[in-house]
């Protein structure tokens, strides 16, 4: 069947079949910053947002997201270079294969919560798993970009 | 001395790339209308195929072969990602007519669409003779059922290897009489200690893809740490010559060890060779955690007694480790538990160390962050809380009696010395960092929860001495930028960033000047690869030796130019100075210069290897509270001090150590690989396999006190494995001093701690 | 792996229930658990145009969509002022933000799982459930039926408990319960009416009811002997997660935490 859908930002649509998943739909489309690294809706890797909300592409069948609009990391370049930035200066981004759903998150929960304390943050983001960095350096990373948004 | 690069938190040169997605992981990189390949996987523990009837499902359209074994050469090799001759044993083939785990592979299936694979691995028919399995490893050793009865099985190094036996390897070693100096010993400890497997869980999965160029090579694009060894294990799987195969390592989601072995690399090699079309094989989670390359078990018992002052002086420690259907790492990680353990205590007159390396029927074992050290540490680091327990003595004082020292020879460590060893300083520095006098043993909360403390100390090495080999080569391109060829391996932990920093340093010039990438077998130096903490201290002296020729290269260039003698001219990095005259010219100059009509090329390459392994050193100490009534443990705060000799890149190394702890902390809680009594894996998702999110680490503070290493560059030494060592041991006293319950084997679950407290 | 022919995304809750009549085919909630299986479906059904995502309150009802998402449960404030932070406490510990935002509570509930942190505090609530075709059943009686062809439009809860408390045991902060426990006071025929949901057993959640008069002044060993009754009226299992024993005994700790937090704190 054939979908049309927002992605981000621009008109897109495709060819899908009853079984598709937005993940593997997303991938097709070029969007490579869309990572897998369970199959089983663990580790927050393919965090996508639908209607600007984090939700996990790998169990999003692609026909149900007719209509609706769909971003990526591709779609969010700036602020993700902006945040990655201070995840790199922590050497937090390690081997880099779960910031994409990660930075997809932290941009959710920044739009989402106001003035969260660390704890509501870990909580926030308990959905996205890293075997890297043990977390804390992600957390200082979000930290300081926080403190520079504020001063800004 | 101060540095410009070294020591400094220079973000990783690829950082850029991967916070925002870009296309540079291995499944990124393959041809989109590639074959689809996947491994039919045996549901028995132990079987032989009788019959493999593939005609329906060769008939599947878009399915390009189905291989069995019949199609694969019958010549044993090994997956272990080791220097040759291997000490692992020669025992694969890539497809088997016995089956020896429940997801080994049986048949390879090539298609064009997962669609068409999946439903062509359903068509497969095979008969199987069921065969009794070993399942536990205890009883494996001389068992009557053998899992490698096969003739040409084969072991290249004398490890005590005898497939006849179910051994994988066996040694012992001493100094001393110990069974005299123990038994002298007014405290003794004698107890057993297991450890469980655990799953590297790297975020990306075991991935390869491959095709053929222009030349008829195989070209093999894999997220591996050890490019050139797959390039030696393709040849022998395959059984074609070493010219006919390229290995190219891009940007690799994760490592830590688990790709130090060749997991998934040979099917789709064997596709390609086989069809000479592309092909690609994308491990799902499910098969990286039953069929790939976790730590091995390992069950250890030591006898541990110290004297009436608490002076420790005698060690025995004895290592039953499970290296399941095949020898993957299984003759060398063991040695580990007992060399990288029992050295941390200086005194000791006498010490022993024996083991068994035993085959049994579940998924191969293989490298795994800490590599043996980590299931030995927690033994002894566990005893010698114990034995602190029975002298009623501070496990810190008891540690600061005995630690090893600066200048001491180790004997149980191949008789090194300890060059640089600043543990003494790490232990002061963890216990003000954690309050331990005021907090040790314990302290009750008041609402029926007591918090607990406890500490452990650990060490690992800085490559494998004599045995581990690092080329670097660099070259002056236009413009005087610098190429910066390495064959090491970055898998994430940001070794590109920290060799370009140290070449930097070493030639005076803008890390922007470097240019460093990926790894190349056909264009990239011999690399032993990234593994046994060799990078830094192995691949990082290279690049030290290397830029001094190159120094003195650019020099002897530039003195050609200004018509002098190289005894006259000094190179600054930017340009290279005529002393006599103050006449200079720039390196960038130099560079230009020399494509045109010149004979010289400003190049150059050097070799290290050392041999020594200098151990860095560490001291964990965690805070654990745990609850009166269910025996739940929250870990709230872990607290680390290390000693990697000079930190190149204290930011990397910090998060070397915050992760690696973190791994540490999910094998000593929360990760087990379980097994039915049949054999089958229930660990086999990240819905049952529970690595920890960021809300079960607590809190992970750490801090750096360095050493200065005479023998590694700039004074440094190694980071990436011995940071997952404490955690095990450290929680474990920690819930004995809160609650009195010794949790022995691994992990430290509630329900455990709830029936010790029982007792 | 999970295959699926055709997805209609229905226009009618009838439409929806003329085409759930054919043997393979299924209704959609999150895929969160329907994605893992091995299944063969012709046709799936999603409900999502049909306005079922909401939770409407009335005096004295709460009526919950069933594909409102785990999220929504999470934060509505309704829920919190009436039931406390119980039902953000059941659902808070699932996996991520992510999976809540998705996860339906029609799915948690007709799934009738194990593991369900939901069901196990809907059933200490005594809610129902409305079926489209066979109108509205309790959810202790429902989880007893078998899968059938019905459609479970929206879960209602009645404002009929005072005082609800929710706990679980778990590993990882995130992983499935060891064990879950819901525990909530009612006036019943005048008489103070305990209901206790004991889910993950790991069999799915099963309810016991007290009617227990219990005083404010009651000693901790007391309330300990009205815990350990009722944990010994559940059955208990084994599996990865931890032992029947060791469940029955956490079974005992949560309710006695759970009564004493109730009559020392109230609602």
């Amino acid at each position: 069947m054939e979908i049309r859908f927002k992605l981000n930002g621009k008109p897109a649509q495709a060819e899908v079949s009853g079984d598709t998943v937005l993940y593997d739909l997303l991938r097709e489309l070029g969007c490579y910053s869309v990572k897998c690294g369970c199959e089983t809706t663990n580790c927050g890797l393919c965090t996508v947002w639908v209607n600007g909300k984090s939700r996990l592409s790998c169990s999003i069948l692609a026909a149900s997201i007719e209509g609706q609009e769909i971003t990526t990391l591709e779609g969010v370049q700036k602020e993700a270079e902006e945040f990655g930035r201070f995840l790199a200066e922590e050497g937090a981004e390690q081997c880099g294969f779960c910031s994409p759903g990660f930075i997809m998150n932290v941009l959710a929960m920044i739009r989402e919560l106001s003035n969260p304390t660390l704890e509501e943050m870990k909580e926030y983001l308990a959905g996205n798993l890293c075997r890297c960095t043990g977390y804390m350096g992600q957390m200082r990373a979000i930290q300081k970009y926080m403190e520079m948004k504020k001063e800004a | 001395m101060s540095h410009s690069y070294v020591n400094k938190a220079i973000p990783k040169v690829d950082y850029k790339a991967l916070v925002t997605g870009k296309a540079v992981y291995t499944d990124d990189l393959a041809a989109k209308d590639c074959l689809f390949v996947k491994v039919l996987r045996s549901p028995h523990a132990h079987a032989l195929i009788q019959e493999i009837d593939t005609t329906r499902a060769q008939m599947v359209p878009g399915i390009e072969c189905v291989l069995t074994y019949k199609d694969c050469p019958d010549k044993r090799f090994t997956m272990a990602g080791q220097t040759y001759p291997e000490p692992s044993p020669y025992d694969r083939l890539i497809l088997d007519q016995r089956v020896r785990f429940v997801g080994d592979a049986v048949a390879i299936v090539a298609g064009y669409g997962k669609e068409a694979v999946n439903k062509a691995l359903k068509m497969i028919k095979v008969k199987y003779e069921v065969l009794e399995p070993i399942l536990d490893f205890r009883k494996a050793k001389d068992n009557p059922i053998l899992v490698h009865p096969e003739d040409n099985w084969k072991s290249l190094c004398p490890v005590g290897a005898d497939n006849k036996r179910n051994l994988c390897a066996h040694d012992t070693c001493s100094e001393g009489d110990v069974d005299e100096v123990i038994n002298n010993c007014e405290y003794v400890v004698d107890q057993v200690y297991h450890t469980k497997a655990n799953q590297q869980s790297m975020m990306e999965t075991f991935r390869t893809y491959t095709y053929m160029d222009a030349y008829g090579r195989l070209n093999v694009i894999s997220s591996t740490q050890v490019p050139f060894h797959v390039r030696r294990i393709l040849a022998n799987a395959l059984d074609i010559s070493k010219a006919k195969i390229r290995v190219i390592k891009p940007r690799i989601g994760g490592g830590f060890g688990a790709k130090q072995t060749v997991v998934s690399e040979v099917y789709p090699a064997l596709v390609t060779w086989k069809t000479g079309k592309a092909a690609k094989m994308i491990y799902t989670r499910e098969e990286s955690l039953i069929a790939s390359s976790p730590r091995h078990e390992m069950e250890v018992h030591v006898r541990i007694g110290a004297d009436k002052d608490g002076i420790i002086q005698g060690i025995d420690m004895y290592t039953l480790s499970n290296t399941g259907a095949f020898g993957e790492h299984g003759p060398t990680t063991v040695g580990l538990s007992g060399h990288k353990s029992i050295p941390l205590y200086g005194n000791a007159k006498a010490f022993r160390f024996t083991y068994d390396v035993v085959y049994t029927n579940v998924m191969s074992a293989g490298a795994y962050r800490g590599y043996g050290a980590t299931q030995g540490l927690f033994a002894l680091e566990s005893a010698v809380n114990e034995l602190a327990e029975k002298m009623q003595m501070d496990p810190v004082k008891l540690r600061e009696k005995n630690m090893v020292r600066e200048g001491q020879v180790m004997p149980a460590y191949y008789g090194e010395t300890a060059n640089s060893c600043a543990l003494d300083r790490c232990m002061a520095r963890a216990k003000e960092m954690m309050d331990w006098d005021n907090k040790y043993p314990c302290r009750d909360m008041g609402n029926g929860k007591v918090r607990g403390v406890g500490v452990a100390m650990a060490m690992q090495g800085s490559g494998i001495s004599s045995v581990d080999t690092a080329a670097v080569a660099i070259k002056v391109n236009d413009d005087g930028v610098y190429s910066l060829m390495i064959g090491a391996t970055d898998m994430g932990t940001g070794c590109d960033t920290i060799l370009a920093q140290m070449a930097a340093e070493c030639l005076d010039c803008s890390i922007d000047d470097i240019i460093v990438h990926g790894v190349d077998t056909d264009s990239s130096p011999y690399d032993t690869g990234s593994y046994a903490s060799s990078t830094t201290y192995v691949t990082g002296m290279a690049v030290v030796r290397t830029c001094e020729v190159l120094r003195d290269k650019i020099a002897l260039k530039g003195a050609e130019y200004l018509g002098c003698s190289v005894d006259d001219v000094d190179f600054d990095g930017e340009k290279v100075v005529n002393i006599q005259t103050g006449e200079s010219i720039s390196r960038k100059e130099i560079g230009n210069r020399v494509m045109c009509a010149n004979q010289d090329t400003l190049f150059a390459s050097e070799a290290f290897t050392s041999p020594v392994s200098p151990p860095p050193y560490m001291v964990g100490m965690a805070e654990v509270e745990v609850d009166k009534e269910t025996g739940e443990l929250e870990l709230i705060d872990y607290v680390a001090v290390v000693d990697c000799g000079t930190v190149v890149n204290p930011n990397l190394a910090r998060i070397q150590t915050e992760g690696g702890l973190a791994q540490g902390i999910g094998m000593a809680m929360y990760e087990d690989v379980v097994y039915n009594a049949k054999g089958k894996n229930y660990s086999n998702s990240f819905m049952q396999y529970k690595i920890p999110s960021r809300l079960d680490v607590g809190t992970i503070r750490v801090e750096f006190e360095s050493s200065y290493e005479p023998t590694g560059p700039f004074g440094a030494k190694s980071i990436g494995e011995i940071v997952i060592n404490t955690p095990s041991p450290a929680i474990a006293s920690a819930v004995n001093h809160a609650v009195g319950v010794k949790v022995r084997e691994l992990p430290i679950t509630a329900e455990k701690v709830f029936f010790g407290m029982q007792k | 792996m999970l295959t699926i022919n055709h997805y209609v995304k229905a226009k009618t809750l009838e439409e929806a229930y003329q085409l759930n009549q054919a043997r393979n085919s299924r209704i959609m909630g999150g895929m969160m658990w329907m994605r893992l299986g091995n299944t063969r479906i012709q046709t799936i059904i999603d409900l999502s145009d049909l306005e079922l995502d909401q939770i409407e309150e009335t005096e004295d009802t709460f009526r919950i969509g069933a594909m409102c998402t785990l999220r929504q449960l999470e934060l509505h404030e309704g829920l919190r002022s009436v039931f406390g932070n119980g039902i953000s406490e059941c659902v808070r510990h699932i996996v991520g933000i992510q999976f809540r935002n998705q996860a339906t509570v029609g799915g948690s509930i007709f799934g009738r799982f194990g593991f369900s942190d939901v069901l196990t505090a809907l059933l200490a609530l005594d809610a129902s459930v409305e079926l489209y075709h066979s109108g509205t059943v309790r959810l202790s009686e429902f989880i007893k039926q078998k899968r059938d062809n019905d459609i479970l439009v929206s879960v209602i809860i009645e404002k009929k408990a005072s005082c609800f408390r929710y706990n679980s045991v778990r590993q990882t902060k995130t992983d499935f319960p060891v064990l879950a426990c819901g525990v909530a006071k009612y006036e019943e025929d005048g008489k103070e009416t305990w209901y206790f949901s004991i889910g993950a057993r790991p069999m799915k959640a099963d309810l016991v009811k007290k009617q227990w008069e219990i005083l404010p002044d009651i000693s901790e060993e007391k309330t300990r002997e009205y815990a350990k009754e009722v944990a010994s009226k559940f059955v208990y299992g084994s599996n990865m997660r931890g032992s029947a024993k060791y469940r029955q005994y956490l079974a005992e700790v949560l309710i006695s935490r759970q009564i004493r937090s109730i009559i020392t704190e109230g609602k």
